[in-house]
């Protein structure tokens, strides 16, 4: 057992995040000296290989970065070259889009919640551990999850991967009686986030708090979903066309993934916490009403309470879902004819880990020139490490086992996904 | 309890160069995974434990593809804790659609994503896991069913070869009762010569299939390229058809245009 101004903690390979990665922390007493964030993912190369592919393979292929949150991949793009091509889309396209993206909200923050971040606070493992002692909050969770899968399911073929979705619309469109099944189960569904937000508000948190940037999208009557301003709580208001004049991407040795910067301020965060903070005013009142209930009322600066406001979002999702159900009629065509040209589109849609940006430059046959990704992780790498950095000196009279689930648990805080970030963890704690 | 517990065999899953969907696939099983949990020792899955158990694994299920000297030497280590290998996803059994750099010149596609290549170690292809170590059953499709996986799972703990069908997409779509999206519409479909598994989502979604599951046993990929020309294809069309997420799987790689590397 070493002393606590002289310890090595080391885990080697991150559990319960999606992807590969390690993390190092070097410690010299009370001081981090040193913080990294370790993605070795194996770098795959989209951007790279996007180039000499079609406008209208983007899509599908950019979905393949990440199992987890393929529709945000297919908006992003679909988005970026309908900019590119000029194309307005049926404005029942643009709520089916927003009821796919629903479904991918509701999958990936019940996965999030359930699987992964709620063993942390509950001292287990992993869920089916937790489910020998606590079955029916895990197969809720599942329950849960499952809804949103549902959703994806119906609209586009399957969970992983879904085929439909295009620039210009979709490959097809669902009939109003097709969607009427979902309506049951998302009822109960609603009822259950309601549930889950009141559930992992007794979940015990400790007191952190970091003076953080919040990024995220601002719709003038929506949470944002496909679209919408970047923008802060410093004061940024921008077009996603306008995104890489204010944020800058850097190499850094100890990664595989790409670090982003708001050029001038710093690290940054997006994700439920910024889009919350930011969008409070444009939850539904059911929404916002089991926020304060749970004492969760902007601005929440806590990262260590993401996972109520990850719940806070299931409840928004499934009311919004719900809300679509009720509004959809099949637009007269399922997708609107494209015509290739030469240009640019830029993207930028609220993936359930924040902002992903894409853009394409595209040549006169809508084939790729250019590709240019932005993952939600990546933009967060920064801001995790600077979170690891402030929290730490206030560990330092604690286990090295307890420092350890710590830290891990501020990694989960962000629902880190490595895959995406190649375009990430094990940890390493050095402490001399 | 305790012995009954320690008879369970153990399932290690691993990750290689992929997206995360296939491994995701076992929890997207929302309504078997606690009854799988049940019957097998899910001993490692970073995924979705922190519990870590040391091999030797009884079953090792492989996502992804090989695209590192480390990860190389990696799968070497891994096959030699595994009584039974299993490969799932385009990626492990294909070398997914990261091969596509196989056909490039890698350093110039580092250099096209990252300001500083010098960090980044890469090999100049991406692999199947059964291009490296022997694999006992390769599981196609990107992503692949989760259906197809439980029923391996379930083959491999009862001795018994895998129901998995090797005929193509047509086979399904036409017991799905799909119209033919090729002779009925015209749009270039892979279907005829790609492995069944999907269920023939695109072309009851209206459109093409796009080949995730792979080859099927013996296609017809000539036949297939010579039907899209008629169809008004260009061979750059035909190209980037193949080369999708099975990219380098042998006949879509020849059917592609250039069976070899360059």
């Amino acid at each position: 057992m070493s002393t606590p101004r002289n310890r090595t903690i080391k885990v080697d390979y991150m559990a319960r995040v999606e992807g590969e990665g390690a993390l190092y922390v070097k410690m010299k007493g009370e001081r981090v000296e040193d913080v990294q964030l370790k993605i070795f993912e194996p770098p795959r190369l989209f951007e790279a290989f996007l180039r000499g592919r079609t406008f209208s393979e983007a899509p599908d292929i950019t979905a393949r970065i990440c199992g987890i949150c393929p529709i945000a991949y297919q908006m992003s793009a679909i988005h970026a070259m309908e900019r590119a091509l000029g194309i307005d889309v049926h404005p029942m396209v643009r709520l089916l889009r927003r009821l796919f993206y629903c479904g991918e909200w509701i999958e990936s923050h019940g996965l999030h919640v359930f699987l992964l971040h709620a063993p942390d606070f509950l001292g287990y493992p992993d869920a089916i551990a937790l489910a020998r002692d606590h079955k029916e909050t895990v197969e809720m969770g599942l329950r849960l999850k499952k809804a949103g899968n549902q959703i994806v399911t119906l609209l586009g073929g399957r969970e992983i991967h879904p085929v439909s979705a295009a620039v210009g619309g979709f490959h097809r469109v669902p009939s109003r009686a097709e969607l009427e099944p979902l309506r049951e189960e998302l009822k109960w569904a609603l009822d259950a986030s309601i549930a889950t937000a009141k559930l992992v508000s007794t979940f015990e948190c400790i007191t952190f708090e970091p003076d953080y940037e919040f990024v995220a999208l601002r719709h003038p009557t929506e949470y944002p979903l496909n679209e919408g301003r970047i923008v802060s709580n410093r004061g940024l208001d921008i077009s996603a066309d306008e995104y890489e004049d204010h944020f800058q991407e850097r190499h850094v040795k100890h990664s595989n993934a790409l670090h982003s910067y708001h050029r001038g301020f710093g690290s940054y965060l997006v994700g439920p916490l910024s889009r919350f903070n930011l969008n409070f005013d444009k939850l539904p009142e059911i929404a916002q009403q089991v926020a304060r209930d749970c004492r969760l009322t902007p601005p929440v600066r806590n990262p260590f309470r993401s996972i109520g406001v990850r719940a806070v979002e299931l409840v928004f999702a499934c009311h919004e879902a719900l809300r679509i159900l009720d509004a959809y009629e099949p637009p007269p065509e399922p997708r609107v004819k494209v015509r290739p040209r030469s240009a640019i589109g830029r993207a930028a849609t609220e993936a359930p880990r924040g902002i992903l940006y894409h853009r394409y430059e595209l040549d006169e046959h809508g084939l790729i020139v250019t590709a240019k990704i932005v993952p939600p992780t990546s933009q967060n790498q920064p801001r995790i490490e600077d979170d690891l950095r402030e929290l730490m000196p206030g560990l330092v009279a604690e286990s090295d086992a307890e420092i350890t689930l710590r830290a891990e648990q501020a990694v989960r805080n962000y629902d880190p996904c490595i895959s995406c970030a190649t375009h990430f963890l094990k940890l390493n704690l050095d402490r001399t | 309890m305790r012995s009954k517990s320690q008879a369970r065999p153990k399932v290690g899953v691993f990750k290689f160069a992929s997206c995360d969907g296939c491994q995701l696939s076992l929890l997207d099983a929302e309504d078997e995974l606690l009854a799988v949990a049940r019957a097998i020792d899910i001993a490692y899955f970073p995924e979705a434990s922190s519990i870590m158990k040391k091999g030797p694994y009884d079953i090792g299920l492989v996502e992804g593809s090989v695209t590192t000297h480390h990860d190389a030497e990696r799968i070497q280590h891994i096959r030699r804790q595994c009584r039974t290998l299993i490969t799932i996803g385009a990626c492990a059994t294909a070398g997914g659609i990261q091969a596509l750099r196989n056909w490039a010149e890698v350093d110039e596609f580092v250099r096209a994503v990252y300001a500083s290549p010098q960090f980044i170690s890469t090999l100049k292809t991406s692999t199947s896991i059964a291009e490296h170590v022997p694999v006992d059953f390769e599981l196609r499709g990107c992503p692949i069913s989760k259906h197809q996986l439980l029923e391996v799972i379930s083959a491999t703990l009862a001795g018994r070869k895998p129901n998995v069908p090797t005929y193509s997409v047509c086979m399904e779509c036409k017991r799905r009762g799909n119209v033919c999206t090729m002779v009925a519409h015209g749009t270039p479909c892979l279907g005829p010569v790609t492995q069944a598994g999907c269920g023939a989502l695109c072309p009851a979604y209206n459109r093409g299939c796009y080949g995730c599951f792979g080859p099927m046993e013996s296609p017809n990929t000539a036949s297939l390229s010579q039907q899209f020309r008629v169809l008004g294809q260009s061979s750059g069309d035909i190209t980037r058809a193949f080369r999708g997420f099975n990219a380098w799987a042998w006949p879509f790689r020849q059917a592609s245009g250039e069976g070899h590397r360059s």
